[in-house]
C-alpha cells in the first residue's frame, strides 16, 4: 500500500484544480468556463497578460482593464481586476477619463480588431496622437467574432467575411503603421503563438510613459478560419510558425498583412516622446510657473521598474 | 385582387423563415439601390442573409460595409439625398449611436428605411429584446411600426418604402421586430411573388435630388423662423403617415389577404379588463385573451403596431368603445 501525500489528498478533494490554478488569483474563476470557442486565440493574450502582471509586480489595486464590445471585451468580465466594460468601440474613451481622474492607476485597454480599429478608431488614433497614458492591447482576428463573422478594418484583401462573400476588396489598416504615425511611444505586434514574446512586451509597456500598442494577431476559427478553409486552431498556429518573422525595429509601412501572407512582428516602436500628462504638465508650468502644481504621477514607481 | 392572392393567399408560399430572413427577403424583392451596414445583435442575420442575395446577383444593391451605426445612417442619408432607394437596419445601441443622424434624415424628408431587431438598451449589457431602442427614437421624426412576428416582418418591409416615399410623407420608416423572439425564430411565412413585391413597390425618384444638375445646398444653416416652419413641415408628414398607412395597408391587402390596422382590437367586446400591447407579446397574448375567454372572464388585446404616429384617436376609440371602464382611457 502506497503512502498518502497530502498533495494527493489535495487532488482527491480536488482542491488542486481549484487552489493549484496557476490563473486562479487573476481570473473570476466562478465565470469559468469563458465563452471562446477551442482554437481561439484570446485566452492565450489573457495568459499571457497575467504572467506580465506576476512578473512585473504591479499591485493589482492600481490596474484598471477596460474592454469594449465583442469576443474580446469579454476579457473585462474575466479578469480579477478592477474592470470596465464599456459600449462598443468606446474603452480608450472611457479609459482616458479614467487614467487621469486617477494618475496611479495603470489602465490596460484590452480589445478587438472590431471595437478599437473599426468603431472605436477615431478613439484610437486621438489616443495616440494626445501619447495618452494608456496600454492597448488589440486583439486582432480580422473579423467581428462576436456577430457572425463580418468584414472589418483590418479583413485582410481577399478574404471571406459574411458580409463579404466573394472576398474582401477594401484595403485593411495596418495597426502598427497606425499607432506609429499617430505618435504611439511603444508599438510592438505578436501572434497568439509567441506567448512569451506577448509577456514581455506587456512588461515593457507597463514601463512605458504614454502610449502603447501592442497587437496580437490571433485565430478565430469558428468564422474567419471556417469561412475562409484554413483549418482549425492548430492550423493557426502552424502558419503563424511558418510565415511569421521577427524584425524589430522594422519600419512600419512594411508590416501590413496580406491574405496568409508573410506576418512581420517585434518591436517596431519603441520612444520617448512627453505623453500626454507630462505635455500637459510642461505646457502648463511655462505658462503659469508656479502657480500651476503638477497633476499625476509622470514617474514610474519602483515596484513598476526594471 | 391578383387571382393567385384571392384563392389562397397563405398556400403555395409558405416557407420557413425567421423574422430577420423573412426581412432580408423583402429586401431582395424590393432590390434597394444602397444599403449601409453595421453588424449588431440581433439585427445581424437580417443584413447577413441580404448580403448574400447581394454576392449571389439576386439584387443589384450596393452593400456599403461601414465602421460604425454612426457611418451607416450617414452613408444612407448621403445616398438618399443622391436619389437611391436606401435601406440600413440596426438595434440597441447601435439605433442610439444612429439617433443623431436620424433626426437628420427626418428633418431633410429623406425616405430611408430601416429594418431594426429591437433589443435592450445598456446597460447593464443585455442582447435580448425590449422597445427601449424604438423609445429612444421616438421623437426623431420617423415613423416607426412594430411587428408582431416572422410574417408581419416581411410584409412592413414591403410597405415600408411606399409608406417612406409617399410624397405626403418623406420621411425614414423603421419596421421593429423583436430581438430573438422575431429576430431569431423560425416560422412559416408566405412571400409574395417577387414580380407582386416590385408592382407593389413601384418605382422610387426623388422629388430634388442632390445630383440633379442644378446647385443646391443640403442641410445648410436655419435661424428659428425657418427652423420651426421645416418642423412644421415634418409634423404635418408625420401626421400624414397615419391615413397614408391606412391606404397602403388596404392597397396591400389585395396583394397578400391580410389586412394590417395601426391599432387592432382584439376582442374587446364587452371586455372589462384589456391588455394594450406592441410586438411579440401582444400575440402571446392573444392566446391568453382566448383560454381566459374560454374560463369566462371578459378580457381583450388592443395591439398597436404604428408607433409613431401614435394612433391616438383610433386607439382611445378602440379601447373605450369596448368598455366604459376609466382605465381605458388613453
Amino acid at each position: 500500500m502506497t503512502e498518502t501525500t497530502a498533495e494527493d489528498q489535495e487532488y482527491a478533494d480536488g482542491e488542486d484544480f481549484i487552489e493549484g490554478n496557476p490563473m486562479a488569483n487573476f481570473l473570476r474563476m466562478e465565470r469559468m468556463p469563458h465563452i471562446w470557442c477551442p482554437g481561439c486565440g484570446i485566452g492565450t493574450v489573457v495568459t499571457s497578460f497575467a504572467e506580465a502582471v506576476k512578473k512585473s509586480g504591479i499591485d493589482m489595486d492600481k490596474l484598471a482593464v477596460v474592454s469594449g464590445i465583442g469576443c474580446t471585451g469579454r476579457v473585462a468580465g474575466y479578469v480579477n481586476l478592477d474592470s470596465f466594460h464599456t459600449t462598443h468601440g468606446r474603452p480608450i474613451a472611457f479609459a482616458t477619463g479614467l487614467k487621469l481622474a486617477n494618475p496611479e492607476l495603470k489602465v490596460v485597454v484590452f480589445s478587438g480588431d472590431g471595437d478599437i480599429m473599426g468603431i472605436g478608431g477615431n478613439h484610437f488614433i486621438h489616443a495616440a496622437r494626445r501619447n495618452m497614458d494608456l496600454i492597448v492591447i488589440c486583439v486582432n482576428n480580422f473579423t467581428y467574432g462576436m456577430t457572425g463573422g463580418q468584414v472589418t478594418p483590418t479583413t485582410p484583401k481577399t478574404a471571406n467575411a459574411s458580409t463579404a462573400p466573394h472576398g474582401n476588396f477594401e484595403n485593411a489598416f495596418s495597426l502598427p503603421f497606425l499607432a506609429d504615425a499617430c505618435g504611439a511611444n511603444y508599438v510592438a505586434r505578436w501572434t497568439s503563438l509567441h506567448a512569451r514574446r506577448i509577456t514581455g512586451s506587456i512588461q515593457e509597456a507597463f514601463n512605458k510613459k504614454g502610449l502603447s500598442f501592442i497587437e496580437v494577431i490571433t485565430p478565430c476559427t469558428t468564422l474567419y478560419a471556417r469561412r475562409n478553409r484554413l483549418g482549425d486552431g492548430l492550423d493557426a498556429l502552424q502558419y503563424y510558425h511558418d510565415k511569421s518573422e521577427i524584425k524589430h525595429g522594422a519600419d512600419t509601412r512594411e508590416v501590413d498583412i496580406g491574405f496568409q501572407d508573410k506576418i512581420i512582428m517585434g518591436k517596431f516602436v519603441d520612444r520617448d516622446n512627453p505623453s500626454f500628462l507630462e505635455a500637459m504638465n510642461t505646457q502648463f508650468s511655462t505658462v503659469m510657473g508656479d502657480d500651476y502644481q503638477l497633476y499625476g504621477k509622470t514617474e514610474c514607481e519602483g515596484d513598476c521598474g526594471e | 385582387m391578383p387571382a393567385e392572392a384571392r384563392e389562397n393567399p397563405l398556400s403555395a408560399r409558405m416557407q420557413l423563415l425567421t423574422g430577420a430572413e423573412a426581412a432580408a427577403h423583402a429586401m431582395r424583392q424590393i432590390n434597394p439601390d444602397v444599403v449601409s451596414v453595421y453588424p449588431i445583435t440581433p439585427q445581424t442575420p437580417i443584413i447577413q442573409t441580404f448580403a448574400k442575395f447581394v454576392a449571389d446577383g439576386e439584387v443589384d444593391t450596393e452593400i456599403i460595409n461601414v465602421e460604425s451605426e454612426h457611418s451607416a445612417m450617414s452613408a444612407a442619408v448621403g445616398a438618399a439625398q443622391a436619389g437611391a432607394r436606401t435601406m440600413t437596419a440596426t438595434a440597441s445601441q447601435g439605433l442610439a449611436l444612429m439617433i443623431e443622424i436620424v433626426y437628420i434624415a427626418a428633418s431633410m424628408r429623406l425616405p430611408i428605411v430601416m429594418a431594426v431587431g429591437n433589443r435592450a438598451l445598456s446597460g447593464p449589457i443585455n442582447i435580448h429584446c425590449d422597445h427601449a431602442d424604438s423609445m429612444l427614437a421616438r421623437d426623431s421624426g420617423m415613423v416607426q411600426i412594430l411587428t408582431e412576428n416572422a410574417q408581419e416582418a416581411y410584409d412592413f418591409m414591403v410597405i415600408a418604402p411606399r409608406l417612406a416615399e409617399h410624397p405626403e410623407v418623406m420621411l425614414p420608416v423603421l419596421v421593429g421586430q423583436d430581438g430573438f423572439t422575431i429576430t431569431h425564430s423560425a416560422e412559416p411565412v408566405s412571400l409574395l411573388p417577387d414580380e407582386q413585391v416590385r408592382r407593389f413597390v413601384g418605382d422610387y425618384r426623388i422629388p430634388y435630388p442632390l445630383l440633379s444638375g442644378e446647385v443646391v445646398t443640403q442641410g445648410p444653416f436655419a435661424m428659428p423662423d425657418y427652423y420651426f416652419e421645416i418642423k412644421a413641415q415634418q409634423v404635418r408628414a408625420m401626421q400624414a403617415a397615419a391615413q397614408v398607412f391606412d391606404d397602403l395597408s388596404e392597397a396591400y391587402e389585395a396583394y397578400s389577404g391580410r389586412r394590417y390596422q395601426a391599432v387592432e382590437g382584439y376582442r374587446l367586446d364587452d371586455a372589462d379588463r384589456a391588455l394594450i400591447l406592441m410586438g411579440s407579446s401582444a400575440g402571446t397574448a392573444k392566446d391568453v385573451v382566448d383560454q381566459l375567454r374560454a374560463k369566462g372572464e371578459k378580457v381583450g388585446l388592443a395591439q398597436v403596431r404604428l408607433f409613431r404616429p401614435f394612433p391616438a384617436a383610433a386607439s382611445s376609440s378602440t379601447v373605450s368603445a369596448s368598455s366604459p371602464s376609466p382605465a381605458f382611457s388613453l
